[in-house]
């Protein structure tokens, strides 16, 4: 389905979750972020451009990946990103839903 | 003579045995399986032994009844493995080299993950039932238990068999009822997921049998750790939930020898290719079962066909050519939902579980997503298919490897 995301017409699974990565970019994050009442910091950035590099490159992702990262633990991913924090900052950076549990 | 070497006689180790001793000569190959246990489980039973509906004896049986003649069996610990130099070290020091190797070690609980789970409440108000001993010991407690907050927990993905946590609370309720207490437990789901399954079409028939069975779901859950004083479980996100008893799903692993050996990933799983089941590093390793990291369930059934896919493969490696066997993924579940009836839900990397009929379609006569006394005859019935037909390498008539679409209410 497509929706209006900052002022651009988006498409987007029924979760809200974009479905094209290439119709991403800063602004559609600061949207998507600002419906999830977060505003992006610079420490927020350094853990979306973790995951996009780790979506690139295939890596599943799993809140224990990102606790052991080195970039965030869980606790700062929880405070940053709060309630469900892997699928927050999945949606704000503009990849799909990780499949964490099949 | 060649060797080809089996690590774990569990479901998948096992199957691959029988599999492949009727297709390797014997004059060439020598097929040797190493574990440490002597028993082997029929895992599915672990959810009915709390509910005394199983006695241990029943899914307990020796190791060796299953391994075919013509097998060498080694009961020993496995120290280390060594994919560069093709061998594997056994407790003793001693070495075993292999032309071939198949690794289906499992996955195991890790309850040390999380702090203060297995603290001084462990084995009082905190169980599992994951392992053999864990579903004794809450049987144990089940037996005498007076009733109050029942939490049945799940600390992280992935897991083996993710619908088990579902059916325990399904199946505590009927218990709680038919010892006419149920009004005195309070049941609770907690799971670190956003919904009772990962599906959506599973996850609304899983759902409304929870509201149905007045069980509340928390999810979106992340523990971080057990206050043992309190009893509560914490998440990172500060949320607190209670409990009186805690039924927990701890953190699932591969082996710790999987770890040593460098072969896996944060959670020991061997990054596998998920169509062929190689090694993604090594050509002549295969994996099996829990052990790998492909998308799908850690199930006994998707072992089960796992094994009609590798073994072939394995044949078209020995023979110097292309692998052309896919593995889709294909997960068949019962889904004890309680009172004596059951789900049946069957899936692949591709296709969610949907409505429809099971094996034969149009037929059945097994019905998908839909509760039946039927689905609850078909699970039962599963334990004598288990140790007479599948750990046999026999097939199972109608049922194949690869998932069949027909007969499913796709959109």
């Amino acid at each position: 389905m497509d929706k209006l995301i900052a002022g651009k017409t988006i498409s987007v699974t029924e979760e809200g979750f974009l479905t094209d990565f290439s119709q991403w970019d800063k602004s559609i994050a600061d949207a998507i972020a600002a419906e999830n009442n977060i505003t992006i910091t610079p420490r927020h950035w350094e853990v979306l451009d973790y995951i996009q590099n780790e979506y690139k490159n295939e890596v599943p992702l799993s809140i224990r990946k990102i606790g052991k990262s080195g970039v965030v633990d869980i606790k700062e991913f929880y405070q940053l990103f709060p309630m469900a924090p892997l699928k927050t900052a999945t949606k704000i950076a503009g990849i799909p839903k990780p499949v964490s549990c099949i | 003579m060649k060797r080809l070497l089996i690590l774990g006689a569990g479901t998948g180790g096992t199957i691959m045995a029988q599999h492949l001793r009727k297709e390797l000569d014997k004059g060439k190959w020598n097929i040797t399986v190493v574990d440490e246990r002597t028993d082997h489980y029929y895992q599915p039973g672990f959810l009915f032994l709390p509910f005394d509906q199983y006695k241990p004896e029943d899914i307990v049986k020796p190791i060796t009844d299953f391994i075919p003649k013509g097998v060498d069996f080694v009961n020993s610990r496995i120290e280390n493995i060594l994919p560069e130099e093709h061998k594997v070290i056994l407790a003793d020091g001693n070495a075993l080299e292999y032309d071939i190797l198949i690794v289906a070690t499992g996955s195991e609980i890790s309850p040390e993950e999380i702090e203060g789970m297995k603290g001084k409440e462990w084995g009082e108000s905190v169980f599992t039932f994951y392992t053999f001993e864990g579903a004794k010991a809450l049987r144990d407690k089940l037996r005498n238990w007076k009733g109050g907050r029942l939490v049945v927990h799940i600390t992280e993905m992935p897991i083996k068999c993710p619908v088990a946590p579902l059916e325990f609370v399904f199946l505590a309720d009927s218990f709680f009822k038919e010892k006419n207490m149920r009004e005195k437990v309070d049941i609770t789901y907690v799971t670190p997921l956003s919904g009772a399954f990962t599906k959506p079409k599973a996850t609304a028939a899983l759902e409304y049998l929870l509201k149905e069975k007045n069980i509340r779901i928390e999810p979106d859950f992340a523990i971080e750790s057990v206050d043992n004083e309190a009893k509560t479980i914490i998440d990172y996100g500060g949320k607190i939930i209670p409990f009186d008893l805690l039924v927990t799903v701890p953190t699932n692993k591969g082996s710790d020898v999987i770890e040593k050996s460098g072969m896996g990933d944060e959670l020991n799983f061997i990054p596998t290719d998920k169509g062929t089941l190689q090694s993604k590093k090594y050509p002549d390793v295969f994996v099996i079962g829990d052990a790998t990291n492909v998308p799908t369930s850690k199930a006994g059934s998707v072992v089960h066909f796992e094994a009609e896919i590798l073994a072939e493969n394995i044949l078209s490696y020995i023979k110097g050519q292309k692998m052309t066997e896919e593995f889709d993924g294909h997960a068949n579940c019962f889904i004890e939902t309680g009172g004596g009836k059951a789900l049946l839900i069957d899936f692949n990397y591709d296709h969610e579980p949907v409505t429809g009929t099971f094996p034969i379609a149009g037929l059945g006569p097994l019905r998908l997503l839909k509760e039946s006394r039927f689905n609850h005859l078909g699970k039962l019935a599963f334990k004598w298919v288990y140790w007479n037909m599948l750990l046999k390498g026999r097939p199972i008539p109608f049922v194949t490897a690869r998932m069949n679409v027909a007969g499913k209410d796709y959109n």
